[in-house]
């Protein structure tokens, strides 16, 4: 077991890559009750925006700031327009939906930012030394402490303002939200803005480690699932400590257990053995509906 | 009493019009124009390699505005196959027996390749040039109408392990590869320079293209404790891996990186040009940002291609200079064809290049092929990274050969 | 649009057949002859076109049978349909059995795998469903290219096969041959489905989807008929997959990616859910479609294909299929009119 402590540290490096994509996931379920196969693709788009930005001469926080807003109005775009109709259609309807938006996002990444792997700039950029030997680089640090905040934000968000709690009433039961006078259908989409502009953090976060191209949240994607039902959908701080574990499994189990050649198997015997016997997730709420 | 006027009516035909006669025979060209087919990822993971096809393009198109190829014009249908065996399958059919073109160049992709490669020879129709590296192309018994232009892999990876051996006999070497038929090329490459040593000298770890970082992976080969470094990946994980090295403070004495990711915009330069001083790779083109090539008259007539014809591209990429020096191969046979453009006659010409010097092509490095020789480039130069540009050092060298 | 249109219950409460009863028996050789006819109309490139247009009928329509029948949502059916492929290739490469022995072994290697997979799929319902077995697609060219399997699979090579020619010394081409022999069991598969489909239970099979809680109340054994309706569907397209096989005579990991899993979604949303000739147009769609989309869109068929499928399940979730039903019902509607009112 040679390289032991090592493997650990890469694996919660890679965790919080997967720990902030697992956010915006859980952000869009606990807003809506879907599960955004797009999510990806739709924060890969977002970075390529932020690049855009800072290329064109902007600097670093305000393209951030920026691109965070951008992809908060594509987000309440996507919603209005392509779900609101589709609010009573049967769940095929929406995987449906969903289907057709990565296929249209990610291909649109391509064709309007072509396919070539550019490098994106970080604010963290210690200069001089790497941290901890060198397993953790000074970028690694800081987008874990980003992710923090934001988790930390959202979590605040729902627990402790009205519009929070607007937001969870509406996707836990729409028709007495809003006869309570909810704006349902508003609510939706502001859950899905939200998680658009989370998506983006997260990709501005990872697209300096593993470099931005338009395919690179594909891998990433399927992780942060399973690290997002490891630690309950429901539950943020559930699903970024689910994407930590994650990152860790990963990497033990593709260097001393499984091989690096089934890694992505071992990420879909999480999802099931989760989905299985624990589908509330480590941190969940188990709900339990009566017939 | 119908079907003895057809019968005449089509031998008369036959006898009053040779030329088209002979035409026949010569599928995919006419007087005024030879058809060519190709199949190009353009859509898809691997589509950052569709720039080959579109330089491709625009070539045989300012060749025809030059006056074409013995009195024709070349019209090269280019089609998209994601990257998909099946799909290229679909699209070679179609260009062999729709579009009738006269052969198949440049096709990119190992496994896409493979699928159509039986097809292809069955139909006798010549496969020219295939853009891959895979060692398999050279097979002129099996598979005589198939040919491949680019040094193989396997190649490369006998040149690197000879190296090795040189500086140190019993020298220990760690191989990062990427999990599909590119990255077991070099395992292969080098397999066949170590024989039995294989085993006791060397330490493999794949990854697959799905994966996001390939932390773990270095990791697991900095405890090996070797002499040297094989990364066989693609751009953006060899970019990974350049950085990551550099960081947890594992320098290998020697470091050998496939030519696939030496691209300076790509991959030197997100790592960190200072991060990769001293890696070794292996060279057959010009590199477009290499400043020894600012005066050579070859890539000065790249440059104004370029300029003029393709002037949104992006100049670094190197692909571009491999797609030029692969279509002036192509321009070198077709005129060596003169008016036999048969595929028999293309085919014979494909496989009696003799030292052909190509302008983006390193000095040095040619293109010779006989009809027991199925392997255009053999020969490669090692080169270093300096921190600013890759260094050439040493001779030109060759491949060992096996056939 | 009224989202009530997007509900297969319309479907479901269509007549069993718009014909005369008389009349239904003729329609079925008809069609049959119909589908076989392109072996002697066309050739090279457009039969082998056309072949693969059935192979993809097929393996639409299994999809169909577990999600769009029974409501489980597959986007992983791509695993099926390489294991079929994979099957086929290792049996008749390295164990040399003839191409037609392997297809009922294939089918029931998938159809054992199908079953399998059904157990997990009763614990999730939706969306996490489609999460997992999305999963399941992206994680197959993996398990195939794997070290332990190479000796079978050929790793990341792959495996050749050759094309059948044509037997007993007919005097039919191997693309001609290999047309008829995809037709004809194209054809019976599409009989035996849609008679299994029109039966009890079918209907219970929609049933489950529509209302599992009145269906388990009713006594149906929710848990034996959605493991069931997995394991066909499994084998149905499985057997396309094998089909496969030998029309393209290569399998490699590269030819079964995620990609084939969404193909064949948005085949059966294009041709129709839950509706038997639907699974035809999206055979179709699929193989024709895409080339369109290039001489369209050139630089991103992509793109036009996602905006496709957005668009019909908006304006024609459908299909296809529900498009001609409705014209199909209008025209009839219009005709009974004029007769004298009947019972039926």
């Amino acid at each position: 077991m040679e390289g032991l402590p090592h493997q650990l540290v890469a694996g919660i490096a890679t965790g919080g890559i997967y720990a902030s994509v697992a956010l915006a996931l859980v952000m869009i379920y606990q807003a809506t009750h879907h599960v955004n196969f797009a999510q990806g693709e739709m924060a890969t788009f977002s970075t390529y925006i932020a690049l855009t930005l800072i290329q064109a001469g902007l600097p670093y926080w305000v393209a951030f700031a920026a691109t965070v807003v951008v992809s908060f109005a594509i987000g309440v775009a996507v919603e209005r327009v392509l779900l609101r109709p589709m609010h009573d259609a049967p769940v095929l309807a929406h995987v449906g939906i969903f289907i057709g938006l990565l296929l249209v996002v990610s291909n649109l990444s391509g064709l309007v930012f072509d396919y070539t792997v550019k490098s994106f700039p970080t604010p963290f950029d210690t200069g001089g030394g790497p941290m901890l030997g060198g397993l953790v680089s000074g970028h690694e640090l800081g987008s874990t402490l980003v992710t923090l905040a934001v988790l930390t934000l959202v979590y605040l968000f729902f627990r402790h303002t009205s519009l929070g709690l607007a937001m969870r009433a509406a996707a836990y039961n729409p028709t007495s939200a809003r006869l309570v006078g909810i704006r349902v259908g508003w609510m939706l989409a502001l859950g899905w803005g939200l998680a658009a502009a989370i998506g983006a953090v997260a990709g501005i976060m990872v697209a300096p480690v593993v470099f931005l191209e338009p395919n690179m949240m594909l891998g990433i994607l399927l992780y942060a699932f399973a690290g997002a039902l490891l630690g309950g959908i429901d539950n943020p701080a559930g699903a970024v400590a689910g994407g930590f574990a994650v990152g860790i499994i990963e990497n033990i189990g593709g260097a001393y257990i499984v091989g690096t050649e089934l890694k992505l198997t071992l990420a879909l015997a999480i999802i099931i053995a989760v989905l299985l016997f624990k589908p509330s997730g480590l941190f969940g709420r188990v709900v339990v509906s009566r017939v | 009493m119908l079907r003895r006027r057809e019968l005449l009516a089509t031998s008369s035909a036959a006898l009053a019009a040779p030329r088209t006669a002979r035409a026949q025979s010569t599928p995919g060209v006419t007087a005024t124009e030879i058809k060519i087919g190709g199949i190009m990822p353009y859509s898809g993971p691997a589509s950052a390699y569709g720039v080959i096809g579109r330089l491709e393009q625009v070539y045989f198109r300012v060749l025809n505005e030059a006056g074409g190829i013995a009195g024709r014009k070349i019209n090269f249908i280019s089609l998209d196959d994601g990257y998909s065996p099946p799909k290229t399958v679909e699209q070679a059919r179609r260009l062999i027996e729709q579009e009738r073109v006269a052969f198949l160049f440049n096709t990119l992709g190992t496994p896409t390749n493979s699928a159509i490669q039986r097809y292809v020879n069955q139909r006798k129709v010549p496969h020219l040039f295939l853009s891959t590296g895979a060692d398999k192309w050279g097979n002129p018994q099996e598979f005589p109408w198939t040919i491949g232009w680019q040094p193989s892999y396997r190649t490369e990876a006998q040149i690197y392990t000879k190296h090795l051996l040189a500086q140190k006999q019993d020298a220990r070497m760690a191989i990062l590869y990427q999990n599909d038929d590119f990255g077991k090329d070099y395992l292969h490459g080098v397999r066949d320079i170590l024989g039995d040593r294989f085993e006791r000298q060397v330490r493999a770890v794949s990854h697959e293209v799905t994966d996001a970082t390939i932390d773990s992976q270095i990791v697991s080969l900095q405890g090996s404790g070797v002499d040297a470094m094989l990364t066989a990946t693609t751009p953006k994980f060899a970019a990974q891996t350049i950085r990551k090295m550099h960081d947890i403070g594992w320098k290998p004495s020697l470091h050998y990186l496939t030519n696939v990711s030496i691209s300076v915009a790509s991959v030197m330069q997100p790592a960190g040009p200072e991060k990769g001083v001293g890696i070794i790779t292996s060279a057959y083109l010009k590199d477009p940002t290499d400043p020894a090539w600012r005066d050579d008259p070859g890539m000065t007539e790249w440059r104004a291609f370029m300029q003029k014809h393709m002037a949104d591209a992006d100049h670094t990429d190197v692909n571009y200079a491999f797609a030029y020096g692969v279509s002036k191969t192509l321009e070198h046979v077709l005129r060596r064809c003169g008016n036999d453009l048969s595929r028999e006659n293309i085919m014979k010409q494909v496989t009696s290049i003799d030292n052909l010097e190509v302008p983006t092509l390193l000095p040095g490095v040619r293109v010779s092929t006989s009809p027991t020789n199925y392997h255009p480039i053999r020969q490669m130069q090692l080169a270093r990274w300096t921190g600013s540009t890759w260094e050439r050092f040493g001779e030109v060298l060759e491949g060992a050969r096996l056939t | 649009m009224a989202a009530e249109d997007a509900v297969p219950v319309e479907i479901a409460a269509a007549p069993a057949s718009a014909l005369p009863v008389t009349a239904s028996w003729l329609v079925t050789p008809a069609l049959v002859l119909l589908a076989l006819s392109p072996a002697f109309l066309v050739e090279g490139f457009r039969l082998f076109q056309l072949t693969l247009v059935a192979i993809y009928a097929v393996a639409i329509l299994g999809l169909n049978i577990v999600t769009g029948y029974n409501g489980q949502i597959s986007l992983g059916h791509g695993a099926f349909y390489a294991v079929g492929a994979y099957s086929t290739a290792i049996l008749m490469a390295s164990f040399g059995l003839p191409y037609w022995a392997t297809l009922p072994v294939s089918a029931a290697i998938c159809g054992a795998l199908g079953w399998g997979v059904g157990f997990p799929a009763l614990r999730l319902g939706g969306l996490y469903l489609a999460l997992t077995t999305f999963a399941l697609a992206v994680a197959v060219p993996q398990v195939l290219k794997h070290d332990a399997l190479e000796r079978w699979t050929g790793g990341v090579q792959g495996v050749f096969i050759a094309k059948p020619d044509a037997p007993f010394g007919l005097p039919l081409s191997a693309d001609q041959w290999m047309y008829l022999f995809t037709a004809a069991i194209a054809s019976a598969v599409f009989i035996l489905s849609r008679n299994l489909l029109r039966s009890r239970i079918g209907r219970a099979l929609m049933a489950i989807r529509d209302q599992p809680t009145a269906a388990e109340a009713m006594g149906m054994d929710l848990a034996a008929l959605k493991t069931r309706a997995f394991a066909l569907s499994a084998t149905v397209t499985g057997i396309a997959g094998a089909l496969s096989a030998v029309a393209v005579e290569f399998v490699s990991p590269d030819s079964f990616t995620v990609n084939l899993s969404i193909t064949l979604f948005v085949g059966m949303i294009v041709g129709g859910v839950a509706s038997i000739f639907g699974a035809v147009f999206g055979g179709l769609f699929v193989v024709f479609v895409p080339n369109l989309a290039e001489e369209i869109a050139g630089a991103a068929p992509g793109v036009l294909y996602g905006a496709i499928l957005i668009l019909f399940v908006f304006v024609l979730p459908t299909g296809f299929a529900g498009l001609l039903r409705r014209a199909a019902a209008r025209f009839g509607r219009s005709n009974l009119a004029n007769k004298a009112p009947q019972g039926r």
